[in-house]
């Protein structure tokens, strides 16, 4: 089968679903949506076995062959472990949704098609082996995304959350394809296969590490790194399905899911390992940190997100150090970040459900406001607590076998002796462990502060009570999957993270069974990161406790300077300096254009005359003079002096007429009676127009000219003049062909029965071109008329703007 | 002979000169008109004594049509500077 269309699967469903919530009102269109998830889901855990196998399955549909970019699904064990998460968590996702979204008051038509368009990107951005439909992918969940947050339109806040968060994933994606095209160049194919395969030779190409760079931007601004991470926050203005399936489970972790694809290109470098690495563990320690500063649920969650991100981005960088050394260590940070990352949509997916919850049951989600609802929301309460306890890294949660893994990583990391590693590498199994440690402290504010405390219910917008079943029964499902993995990591691992580890490092592995790892719950006393969680657990506590202590600690840093404050002065600057550049340049006077244009051409040609070297004269190529001649060209001169320096109009008219004579004159004296015949009548019919639109013309002096401006526009005019006439005297002296004039005088009278040989050249040799003058004659004509016939009321703005 | 037509071409365009001293210093506008008039009969004289130069009779119509333009040229300007337009409007509008 061709399960290459199973992509598109959701988007076909996606134009069914207006016409089903039109017309069929009964249901809530979300249980329709909802078997589209869930077949696929059932269809790809039939590749598991396949996988287990260390298998992997392709199937193409060709779309622009001629340039080798095909839909290409190419599905390891990375690839399935996405797509599952993918399908699975948006089937549950949708059935949440179902209960969450009102059948009356919400849009479902619109919630839905968005919806499943961002399920076709997702499932296209894993699967796709081909960069360039990667990148379509890759920018359909953008706007997808943008969609979703932006679903409430009215809202102010979700508007700019849902442009923020597409300037920044856009901007990444951009860069993303700039480092596609390099690699492409690079290897020379748009397949990521073909591209890991020829993986040796690329490091040695000097676009390596530019592609590199590009690349982490893409990844990094997708999965909110440090300093991207500031959309985030701000896409919490989605409704809490979407905050619970993009911005948890699915989209944030398109970045990583791109880090670990390309990791086995990218991987031996030292750039790539301390970039990952460090900006991770940034992240990692910077969303820790100021989660807990946070006072609404879905903001703690969101840095909570970033945080968790950036330990998956940081498990990767030292995975990548697997290339250098044969420390098992090192081949186990690559397992945590998988089995961490699976781990992490299921708590965070559980509790985005609940914070949305919590928000339809009491109306509000200041935790502020919020205390002591474990009484009445039993059931929610116990869900928070097991997805709280797995994020802190608490067992016998799922989130303690990562995080110890992790925490051994860490440890590790400082032993590695490559790339300053031994100088630097103290440095992060510290942070790693400060960062764990507001981990712990933001789990338990998250969770203590919402459910246990002094009830305060009056101030509420609405009575809490427990959610109807429906709703509880995804986080419920998420939930009881982070206590089964706690106790079956080895059948997970089996299943699903070791085939995903070797699609990370396929040229470490033979096959996933050769991935040597074995999870345990227990390492005995004498384990490093047993100690560290239970530091982690007693200062994370003691943290807590002594919040309001600390808390002020945050108002140190000023306002004005955090990230958000600078997108914002960002955007505010370049729309500001951009009306200023505009402005600068494109003042309205046609006077201004003009003098850009002219002085733009005549210095160009000059320096290209100059720098070509192609200014020759080639005094043999001229004529003799004669002294009527020269006085011709001395009236001619004097005429047009008469013309700029006269001092009424009318005079200029006349002396216009001096210098259409003379320019006659110049023709009688080249030769040239046609020319002459017809300049003399084109001479006189156009002063005669001057003087019919005289009482129209505005008087001659009043152009607002200042001497600056005067000086200006002599100059430029002077700098004109000099480049015609170095480039005709050049292009005079030198003639690359001979002329072909020989064989009109030869076939004049012979070929075209003529004897006026610039007649016969106007209607015979070259009538085309009189053709269209005489239709160039008649267009002017009718728009002349035109212009006197029909007057549009002068009263209309001409602004285009308004 | 050549010579001679030459010289007299030569006297022709200083004369030319002299006409243009007067458009450029006016002081009237007439004064300035009848200058360009008077420009376009010694253009007439110079074509002419041009084509007994080149020795060709294609310039012979290039004169007739300069005594014709440059007629309805100063007609034109004439009667601009009399009713300040040249084309008037029918009555019957």
């Amino acid at each position: 089968m061709e399960f290459v269309l199973l992509i598109f699967l959701p988007v076909i469903f996606a134009i069914l679903v207006p016409f089903v919530y039109k017309y069929i009102k009964g249901i809530h269109t979300g249980w329709l949506v909802l078997l589209v998830p869930l077949a696929l889901f059932s269809y790809y855990l039939s590749f598991m076995p396949l996988m287990m196998d260390g298998g992997h399955a392709i199937s193409e549909l060709k779309w622009i062959p001629s340039l080798g970019i095909t839909f290409t699904s190419y599905i390891d064990g990375l690839s399935l472990l996405f797509t599952l998460l993918i399908t699975g968590i948006g089937s549950l996702v949708v059935l949440y949704s179902v209960f969450y979204m009102d059948k009356q008051k919400e849009d479902l038509g619109s919630f839905y098609v968005y919806l499943l368009l961002f399920m076709t990107a997702m499932l296209g951005v894993v699967q796709s082996d081909n960069t360039i439909t990667l990148y379509l992918f890759w920018e359909l969940t953008s706007i997808s995304s943008f969609l979703l947050i932006g679903f409430w339109y009215t809202r102010d806040k979700s508007r700019f959350g849902a442009l923020k968060s597409m300037m920044i994933t856009v901007f990444g994606g951009l860069m993303m394809l700039g480092g596609f095209t390099l690699l492409s160049i690079m290897g020379n194919t748009f397949s990521i296969r073909e591209l890991i395969a020829q993986a040796p030779e690329l490091v040695n190409h000097p676009y390596f590490t530019l592609a590199l760079l590009l690349i982490l931007l893409g990844a990094f601004t997708k999965s909110a790194q440090f300093p991207f991470y500031i959309w985030l926050p701000d896409a919490m203005e989605a409704p809490t399905p979407v905050s619970a399936y993009l911005h948890s489970a699915t989209m944030v972790k398109a970045g990583i899911y791109l880090v670990a694809r390309f990791t086995p290109i990218f991987g031996t470098s030292s750039t790539w390992i301390w970039l990952v690495t460090g900006i991770g563990l940034l992240t990692l320690f910077w969303g820790s940190f100021f989660a807990v500063k946070q006072t609404d649920l879905k903001a703690i969650l969101a840095f909570s997100t970033v945080s968790q991100l950036g330990l998956i981005m940081s498990l990767l960088g030292a995975g990548a150090i697997s290339y250098h050394t044969t420390e098992a260590m090192f081949a186990l940070a690559t397992y945590a970040a998988i089995f961490h990352l699976i781990n992490h949509a299921t708590f965070k997916g559980g509790l985005f459900m609940i914070a949305g919850i919590i928000d339809h049951e009491t109306g509000t989600r200041d935790i502020r406001k919020l205390g002591g609802l474990m009484s009445v929301m039993p059931i929610s309460f116990t869900v928070a607590l097991i997805g709280s306890f797995s994020m802190a890294g608490l067992p016998p949660f799922n989130g303690f076998l990562s995080k110890e893994m992790f925490l051994d990583s860490m440890v590790a990391l400082q032993h590695f002796e490559l790339f300053n590693f031994d100088t630097w590498g103290i440095l992060f199994p510290i942070i790693a462990w400060v960062a764990s440690v507001f981990t712990f402290t933001y789990s338990l504010y998250f969770v203590l502060k919402t459910f246990v405390g002094q009830k305060n219910f009056e101030q509420l917008p609405r009575q809490p009570h427990e959610a109807p079943i429906g709703m509880l029964l995804s986080p419920m499902i998420l939930a009881s999957l982070v206590l089964i993995f706690f106790f079956i990591p080895n059948l997970v691992g089996k299943w699903i993270i070791k085939p995903a580890v070797m699609a990370v490092q396929p040229t470490l592995y033979a096959s996933p069974e050769a991935v040597d790892v074995h999870v345990l719950a227990w390492h005995g006393f004498g384990s490093t990161a047993l100690w560290l969680t239970v530091g982690i657990v007693i200062v994370g506590s003691l943290l807590y406790v002594t919040i309001p202590k600390w808390q002020p600690l945050y108002k140190i840093q000023p306002a004005k300077l955090s990230l958000n404050e600078g997108y914002d002065a960002l955007m505010r600057g370049s729309e500001k300096g951009m009306n200023r550049m505009s402005r600068l340049y494109m003042d309205g006077v046609i006077r201004t254009y003009l003098l850009y244009m002219f002085a733009f051409l005549s210095v160009t040609m000059i320096a290209v005359l100059f720098i070509k070297d192609a200014f020759v004269i080639d005094m043999t190529s001229f004529t003799a003079l004669s002294l009527y001649g020269v006085l011709n060209a001395v009236i001619l001169v004097l005429a047009v002096g008469f013309v700029v320096f006269a001092k009424s109009r009318l005079a200029a008219i006349i002396a216009l007429g001096g210098v259409g004579y003379s320019v006659a004159l110049f023709f009688v004296i080249f030769k040239a009676p046609d020319l002459a015949l017809t300049q003399l009548v084109i001479e006189t019919v156009s002063v005669a127009l001057f003087l019919l639109a005289f009482k129209h013309l505005p008087a001659l002096s009043s152009h607002g000219e200042t001497a600056k401006t005067k000086i200006v526009n002599f100059v430029v005019a002077l700098s004109v003049g000099v480049m015609v006439t170095l480039v005709a005297l050049s292009s005079h002296s030198q003639k690359l062909i001979p002329s072909i004039s020989q064989y009109y005088k030869d076939t004049v009278a012979t070929e075209a029965g003529g004897g006026n040989i610039v007649n016969v050249i106007l209607v015979d040799y070259r009538g085309f071109d009189t053709f269209f003058e005489i239709g160039v004659l008649a267009i002017a004509g009718i728009a002349v008329l035109g212009m006197i016939r029909l007057r549009v009321s002068r009263k209309e703005t001409t602004d285009e703007n308004k | 002979m050549t010579m001679f037509y030459s010289v007299c071409l030569v006297l022709v365009f200083l004369s030319m000169l002299g006409l243009l001293y007067r458009v450029w210093k006016g002081p009237s506008t007439p004064d300035r008109l009848i200058a360009l008039d008077a420009i376009g009969v010694m253009l007439i004289s110079a074509i002419a004594l041009l084509s007994i130069l080149f020795d060709t009779p294609f310039f012979i119509d290039v004169i007739l049509l300069i005594a014709i333009m440059s007629f309805i040229g100063t007609v034109s300007f004439s009667k601009f500077i009399e009713r300040g337009e040249i084309i008037e409007r029918g009555s019957d509008r």
